[in-house]
């Protein structure tokens, strides 16, 4: 395998990409001037939601690595910025005298141990889940999940099944965080660079290694290559992305709880990335979208919108094969 | 003798577990299809079941009705949605029956409201009998280790005994040869996934009188039977039975025990706490040794 080159996107995915973004921009002011303001927390769940999506997207549309499991990473990011807060508010059972009483946590401190703590969580399971395949990796990532979902529901100093609810966002120097536009483009920012991240590293020979751990792992082991490293790292990389969209998803709602990482969100992570397009780039940041506003829709027609839903699902799955973003930018699977 | 009562109720789960499992899979082992919305017959089971129950009366009459509807839904299920996925990869099938879990959750919550329902153990079944002296344990409960061990048997005759049952072993060993041999096998198939999904029914429908019958009730099951399928191998139905009795004691006994044995060596507040907490947790830790051990699960159904 020779180095790989970074291949020159076609005009339609440019011309997607630069709508998609410019759209991005300007959601805010225009939703302000058309008086909708309340659909700008929407549109950042949205924006965080595919950072999330995304994440997935790197290990399950590249690597091929179907994992059930996705929001235990979500929720252990949300976890650590709601526990520091939870500290920093003094109401804790160990507050150390360091953070206590110190009103609002830097983000810069907060944001990095979830991220931290994400990967770490997705580096020690990873050993043990990446040993198995198909069926069984969904399950044991499933299991996974699951043992850290019940965790949190035994948290009781820090709300048991119900959850807490944060005082305020965290604090970066220079930002406020509590003005709502702000934490959009903020959010649009993260997940900008996050794109940017994966294109470099799936056009790189990281990303060419992980591909070819999908289609054919064992020719690439006979090539040579510990593809188990490969395949980990990319666990870990999307395990810690997906800690910061916890992260952040704490912080717009100002609340955490067990239900963000009940396995029907890991399932709802699944579901953007596929609506959207597995293995492209856009197409997650697509599918959260569509998925989110798609939800708002049809709750305002009728309280029982998942039984559309849920048909919808279906329908996308056996029409609309590739996904939404390769019908729209006219081409298939990117490979 | 408190320890003999928790092993029966951890039979008992196992074998309502067992019952969710060997439907889904066979569903799998054969079909080589995920089918992430099993809970739902399990659920409709419940909800067919309590209905009946309610307006007739009569427990046999709920349970009559119960068995046949999640059945036939199974069926209706298959022709319609499932009978497309066979051929695609599992990643497609998860996102399909994930979205038939919204809709059936939906149409539940739609047809009998948010509020649970409520079933009553008939009289009949109701009341306690003396084990061993000293030991009361319910007859409901009793009843349903039996229709466990009934099932199971029915199973097995089923498969070993049965001309069917060896067509459906041939068809999970290898289903083009057994098509080439004029086996119709998609009817096989979508006669294979009834018999999956009035198993679940009937898990539902056992499962009314002693849990609340309300939307989502199968989401939780599901999770556990997929560790069922998991440790007892893929595919293999005598794996679904000693994986589900393994999995329903595991839960049930780390429940009632650790606790105590925590006390041991820690305070008891915080060993209360700390032992639910790890009992809950105990299935999916369990799984996971398992699976480090034994990554193909206890009786493995080789892949063709």
């Amino acid at each position: 395998m020779t180095r790989a080159t970074v291949t020159a996107p076609g005009w339609p995915v440019l011309l997607f990409a630069g709508c998609g973004i410019l759209f991005l921009l300007v959601l805010p002011p225009v939703l302000e001037l058309s008086g909708h303001q309340y659909l700008l927390s929407l549109a950042t769940r949205a924006l965080i939601y595919a950072l999330a999506a995304s994440s997935l997207n790197l290990i399950l549309g590249y690597g091929g690595m179907v994992s059930l499991g996705h929001a235990a990473f979500m929720g252990i990011g949300a976890y650590v910025v709601g526990i520091l807060s939870h500290q920093a508010a003094g109401s804790g059972l160990l507050s150390p005298a360091a953070v206590q009483g110190a009103g609002p946590v830097s983000a810069l401190m907060a944001w990095p141990a979830a991220v931290a703590l994400a990967m770490l969580f997705a580096l020690v399971t990873g050993v043990v889940s990446l040993r198995t395949r198909g069926m069984h990796f969904i399950m044991i990532t499933l299991a996974f999940a699951q043992m850290v979902y019940f965790f949190f529901i035994s948290l009781e100093s820090y709300g048991g099944s119900d959850g807490m609810v944060l005082a305020s966002r965290d604090r970066l120097p220079g930002i406020d965080l509590g003005d709502d536009r702000v934490f959009y483009y903020l959010c649009l920012g993260l997940l900008l660079l996050f794109l940017a991240f994966v294109h470099r590293l799936v056009n790189a020979r990281f990303g060419r290694v992980l591909v070819g751990c999908r289609e054919n792992e064992k020719r690439l082991q006979v090539l040579g290559f510990a593809t188990f490293g490969y395949r980990l790292l990319a666990y870990c990389l999307a395990g810690g992305a997906a800690g910061l969209a916890g992260a952040l998803l704490a912080e717009q709602g100002g609340y955490v709880s067990p239900a963000m990482l009940h396995w029907t969100r890991s399932g709802e992570l699944m579901v953007m990335v596929l609506l959207g397009g597995t293995g492209t780039l856009a197409g997650p940041v697509l599918g959260a979208f569509v998925l989110l506003f798609l939800e708002e829709y049809l709750a305002l027609y009728t309280e029982h919108w998942m039984v559309i839903l849920g048909p919808v699902l279906v329908l996308a799955v056996l029409f609309a094969r590739g996904g939404l973003y390769p019908m729209l930018a006219g081409h298939g699977r990117e490979r | 003798m408190f320890i003999l009562e928790q092993l029966l109720n951890g039979l008992q789960l196992g074998v309502m577990l067992f019952l969710m499992s060997a439907g889904l899979t066979l569903v799998f082992g054969i079909m080589r299809v995920i089918n992430l919305a099993h809970g739902s017959f399990y659920m409709l089971g419940a909800y067919v079941a309590a209905t009946v129950t309610m307006h007739s009366g009569s427990f046999l009459l709920g349970m009559l009705a119960a068995l046949p509807a999640a059945g036939l839904a199974g069926i209706l299920v298959e022709l319609i949605v499932l009978r497309r996925l066979y051929q695609r990869d599992h990643l497609d099938q998860v996102l399909a029956t994930f979205g038939l879990i919204f809709f059936f959750n939906e149409l539940t919550r739609m047809i009998w409201g948010r509020q649970p329902l409520f079933m009553e153990v008939p009289s009949w079944l109701a009341g306690s009998v003396e084990l061993l002296p000293g030991i009361r344990y319910p007859v409901y409960r009793l009843a349903i280790l039996l229709v466990g061990v009934v099932v199971a048997l029915f199973l097995y005759l089923l498969f070993s005994r049965t001309r069917l049952g060896m067509r459906i072993r041939a068809g999970a060993t290898n289903r083009e040869t057994v098509a080439a041999l004029g086996v119709n096998i998609r009817l096989l198939y979508t006669l294979v996934f009834g018999l999956g999904t009035m198993l679940a029914g009937l898990a539902g429908m056992m499962a009314g009188p002693i849990l609340a019958v309300e939307a989502g009730m199968g989401d939780s099951i599901l999770i556990l039977t997929f560790v069922v399928i998991v440790i007892g191998g893929i595919g293999s139905v005598r794996g679904a039975l000693v994986g589900a009795i393994l999995v329903g004691l595991v839960d049930t006994l780390a429940r009632a025990f650790l606790p105590g044995l925590l006390r041991l060596v820690l305070t008891t507040a915080a060993a209360d706490r700390a032992g639910a907490a790890i009992a809950s947790m105990s299935v999916y830790i369990f799984m996971a040794l398992f699976l480090a051990l034994r990554p193909a699960g206890l009786f493995p159904v080789s892949e063709s």
